[in-house]
């Protein structure tokens, strides 16, 4: 696990993170678009959820239209740049290239889809048609890749937008959340205030929507109102020892690493519960971190667990070891974690049980709680008429509308958690269905 | 947005870009597809007495990994009959009247010519292309290229056509001819409206080495058949540039031969094409990559500040000139930039073997980046052209660009070389190795 130092510098953090998905050059660029087969009705363009014309991208790339191919891209997914540094595309667009079936190497179509978005972000190239204003508002809260997208479309349809959003910056769990070696948070900023500049929504930062109040005054000044609040903090595990210092969450662990990049506090040894994508991440970056050894605890078997291969792989790849069939039951530690307790688990007849007398310790100083984000349900109810499920998560129906209220819905807070590229799909979706309300 | 709207001596078009009469535009279905894509204009698949086609009928030429950079074919013209074609043309004219169909013609006898032109123009076709062209089965019947070939015959077969109809004509030529203009101005002498150009290449694509025969194999057997595709765009507009540039060659032009982009397209047009047709990439890739075209273009045309396709029609061809006008003080070197450099060494030893050793290696082994000798650069373009790294040997100008001599001033001021030895010969002084000196017994 000697592999990474303990970054000391900014450029010792990016070392450690180093992208997973640098920009191309130019050569590269022609040669990999030279690469696509323009396939007709093309598997890759059905397995991105926001359906962008893949093969038209990658052909304008090819033929030195790089502003029409960043057309093409914004035209079904306003976070184009963001998606094909962040999408998990082994299991998306470059998972169902046609080439896999002849065991070569796939299209790199999210480093193609930067190539054309990062040129026409860094140029300022204006690509987008607003409608003229027809006099409606709209709200959005949450500035996140849902809430944005959404904005973005209101925009192009003639509505003027307002976000509100609780942090300094937007962008939701791309700044935030993903992990460093996929995005910089340059990078997932520029994106932000390239579409901020072309669409001209506005955005209020640090303006959490907290209260019935607000929930009212929205409601009362617009015509509508977006919900694209993401998901809430760590859910608490219920066992001993939670609350020692040095057992932490993964969203709140990761999103301090963001932001402080060097300035966070790492263990020696870190034991990361779960098995979720978050889990992979948080292991992987502690682990980049320079911690000495990294164990990610899970209650199943390791091909049972919900993280993509690929990123298990990955987690492998920089030292972090499995310890799978263990239950945490206790975070041990006298003021501060000092190791967590498990007990073994086993498979009987379909039913995951623990092995009475199995318990065991694994000694770390650290504890990263990957086991799952609370659902925002307490800030929901104060929204009249508005549902979630038994999940927590907000119902809406095939307009992402919530009940005949004026909100709507999309994103994390909908689907439960799930990635950029469904946001950026379902916050678009939302303003379609907010324009239909309105213009019915 | 810029008008990209076109008007071919009459036949007007939503857009440039048609496809070219081939078995795209063999059917209503097909045609009927192609507009609801996006395309601008069809050509029909070639009407005449129908005709029977062998099974087997197409070749490709493969480069390295690169499929279809040329392809053949040994087909005729159309095998439906008249009837069915000219219902469906004028079904799709009901659903299209904005966009143009072209009916392509060929027949033999005067009587043939007067009767088809009057059926398609009935059916409601925006304008008849006479395909002087086809290289393969229908020229050994004495139409096709054999028409295409002879300009006398051809004029009088635009004349018999130029008859009876009252919509524009466009003739069709065949590449196969050493001089192309000729038969472009019997085309504009016998009336024609507008020429289209080119036409299939005769070709054979290739041999199968273990059954001893060329492609495509017809039980056993093969003919020679027509190449068209990426790699006679080359040829395509060369002919264009010459038919252009002629002045007795005065009508419009539709550019055709292997097109299958935007830049391909404005090519054509920088070189005098006022449309352009297309076959073999919607073979390939169908009639879907008009997606790319036509915001290719338009983007093109914004960014330059063209408003329309004749603002910049025809704009590269007062840049052609013939040989001896290009100026002999022009000198360009070539430039490695190091950061670029892969090390992959093609440069060296294109140069080395294939040029003028004006390209060495470096001392160190360690350093692969080679370096460019000045003194024996001609700045030919070879190394730039094999460099696989974008923008990695730039061809820098050396000359300060005040003095212009060509060959034609040089000529009359009788400073050129005239005997086998004579001391004004170009390469004097340049540097070249003594031939021992490629065993090492330098
Ligand atoms: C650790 C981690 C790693 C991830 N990695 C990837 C990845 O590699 N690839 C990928 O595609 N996806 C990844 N995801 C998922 C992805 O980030 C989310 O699916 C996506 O960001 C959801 O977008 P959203 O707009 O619904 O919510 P969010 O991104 O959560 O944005 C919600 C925004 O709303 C704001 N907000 C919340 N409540 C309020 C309020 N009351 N008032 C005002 N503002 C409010 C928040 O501050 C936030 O800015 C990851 C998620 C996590 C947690
Ligand atoms: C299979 C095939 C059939 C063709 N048939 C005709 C025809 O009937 N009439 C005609 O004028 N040209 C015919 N052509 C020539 C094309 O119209 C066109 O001139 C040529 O293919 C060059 O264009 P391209 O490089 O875009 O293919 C045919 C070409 C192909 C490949
Ligand atoms: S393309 Fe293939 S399937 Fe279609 S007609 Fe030709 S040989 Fe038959």
């Amino acid at each position: 696990m000697s592999e990474f130092k303990r970054p000391a510098s900014e450029e010792e953090f990016e070392k450690n993170f180093q992208q997973q998905k640098p920009l191309m050059n130019e050569t590269e660029a022609y040669y990999e678009s030279s690469r696509c087969l323009f396939c007709y009705d093309a598997p890759c363009v059905k397995a991105c959820p926001t359906e962008i014309d893949i093969p038209l991208f990658i052909r304008q790339i090819n033929s030195g239209d790089i502003s029409g191919s960043a057309s093409t891209i914004y035209a079904s997914n306003y976070m184009g740049n963001t998606c094909g540094k962040v999408c998990p595309t082994e299991v998306l667009c470059e998972g169902s290239c046609v080439y896999n079936e002849q065991n070569i190497k796939p299209v790199e179509i999210g480093r193609l889809q930067n190539h054309a978005t990062r040129q026409a972000i860094d140029e300022g190239k204006e690509l987008f048609e607003l409608a003229e204003s027809n006099g409606k508002k709209v709200a959005v809260i949450g500035a996140g890749p849902s809430g944005v997208s959404c904005a973005c479309e209101l925009r192009s349809l003639g509505y003027t937008v307002d976000i509100f959003e609780t942090k300094a910056k937007p962008s939701g769990l791309s700044v935030h959340g993903v992990a460093p070696y996929k995005i910089t948070n340059e990078e997932a900023l520029i994106e932000m205030d390239y579409l901020k500049k072309q669409f001209g929504y506005s955005v209020r930062y640090d303006s959490p929507i907290k209260s019935k109040e607000d929930i009212q005054n929205l409601a009362s000044t617009y015509e509508a109102v977006f919900v694209g609040i993401g998901m809430g903090t760590t859910s608490a595990l219920n066992i001993p020892g939670e609350e020692l210092a040095n057992c932490k969450g993964a969203t709140e662990f990761i999103e301090v690493l963001k932001m402080n990049h060097l300035d966070v506090a790492i263990g020696k040894s870190v034991v990361v519960l779960g098995g979720g994508n978050t889990a992979m991440d948080a292991a992987s970056e502690s682990a980049r971190m320079g911690a000495e050894s990294v164990v990610l605890a899970y209650r199943r078997r390791a091909d049972e667990m919900g993280a993509y291969e690929f990123e298990w792989k990955l987690a492998k790849g920089v030292g972090v070891q499995g310890e799978f069939n263990a239950a945490p039951i206790g975070i041990v530690g006298n003021g501060k974690v000092e190791g967590v307790r498990f007990r073994r688990t086993e498979n009987k007849g379909g039913k995951l049980v623990e092995v009475e007398g199995s318990e065991f310790e694994i000694a770390c100083d650290m504890v990263i709680k990957a086991t799952g984000q609370r659902k925002q349900v307490d800030f929901l109810s104060l929204i009249d008429g508005l549902a979630t499920d038994e999940k927590g998560r907000i119902e809406i129906d095939a307009f992402g509308r919530c009940g005949d209220t004026k909100f709507f819905a999309g994103g994390d807070a909908v689907n439960g958690g799930a990635e950029v590229v469904n946001a950026a799909a379902e916050g678009k979706m939302a303003a379609i269905g907010i324009h239909e309300y309105l213009s019915s | 947005m810029p008008d990209i709207s076109t008007n071919l001596a009459g036949i007007k078009s939503p857009n440039p870009f048609w496809l070219a009469s081939a078995p795209p535009t063999n059917s209503g279905y097909q045609v009927m597809k192609a507009f609801d894509a996006g395309w601008g204009g069809a050509v029909w698949k070639t009407l005449g007495v129908p005709v029977v086609n062998v099974s087997s009928r197409y070749g490709g030429l493969n480069h390295k990994d690169n499929r279809m950079v040329g392809f053949n074919n040994i087909e005729l013209i159309s095998d439906r009959p008249l009837k069915d074609n000219l219902r469906e043309i004028e079904e799709v004219k009901k659903y299209f009247p904005n966009h143009a169909v072209i009916a392509s013609l060929m027949v033999e006898t005067k009587e043939q010519w007067h009767q088809i032109v009057k059926d398609v123009e009935n059916a409601g076709s925006d304008g008849i292309e006479l395909n002087f062209g086809c290289p393969h089965g229908m020229c050994e019947r004495g139409m096709g290229s054999a028409v295409g070939q002879e300009p006398k015959v051809l004029q009088t077969i635009v004349e018999w056509v130029k008859e009876v109809s009252t919509i524009p004509v466009i003739v069709k030529l065949t590449p196969n001819i050493s001089d192309i203009t000729e038969p472009a101005q019997a085309a504009h002498a016998g009336g024609g409206d507008a020429i289209s150009l080119i036409n299939t290449i005769q070709s054979v694509i290739g041999v199968d080495i273990d059954q001893y025969v060329p492609y495509p194999i017809v039980d056993g057997q093969s003919t020679n058949g027509g190449y068209c595709g990426p790699a006679v765009k080359p040829i395509a507009l060369n002919m264009l540039k010459n038919c252009a540039q002629h002045p007795g060659v005065d009508i419009p032009i539709s550019g055709i031969g292997g097109i299958e982009n935007w830049r391909d397209a404005v090519e054509f047009f920088l070189l005098g094409a006022t449309n352009v047709q297309v076959c073999t990439a919607v073979m390939h890739y169908g009639f879907g990559i008009i997606r790319e075209m036509i915001p290719g273009l338009e983007r093109y045309m914004t960014e330059k500040g063209f408003e329309t396709l004749d603002d910049f029609k025809g704009k590269a061809l007062g840049n052609v000139k013939t040989w001896e006008h290009l100026n002999l003080e022009y000198k360009v070197k070539a430039e490695i930039k190091e950061d670029k450099c892969i090390g992959c060494q093609l440069c060296y030893i294109a140069c080395e073997d294939g040029a003028h050793q004006a390209i060495r290696l470096s001392e160190d082994k360690e350093n692969r980046v080679p370096e460019i000798i000045d003194e024996n650069c001609v700045g030919c373009n070879l190394c730039s052209i094999v460099c696989p790294s974008e923008g990695c040997i730039a061809m820098v100008r050396q000359d300060d660009g005040q003095k212009v001599t060509t060959w034609n001033e040089r000529m009359n001021s009788d400073d050129v070389p005239t005997t086998f030895n004579d001391e004004r010969a170009g390469g004097i002084g340049h540097f070249v190795p003594e031939p021992t000196d490629a065993l090492g017994m330098g």
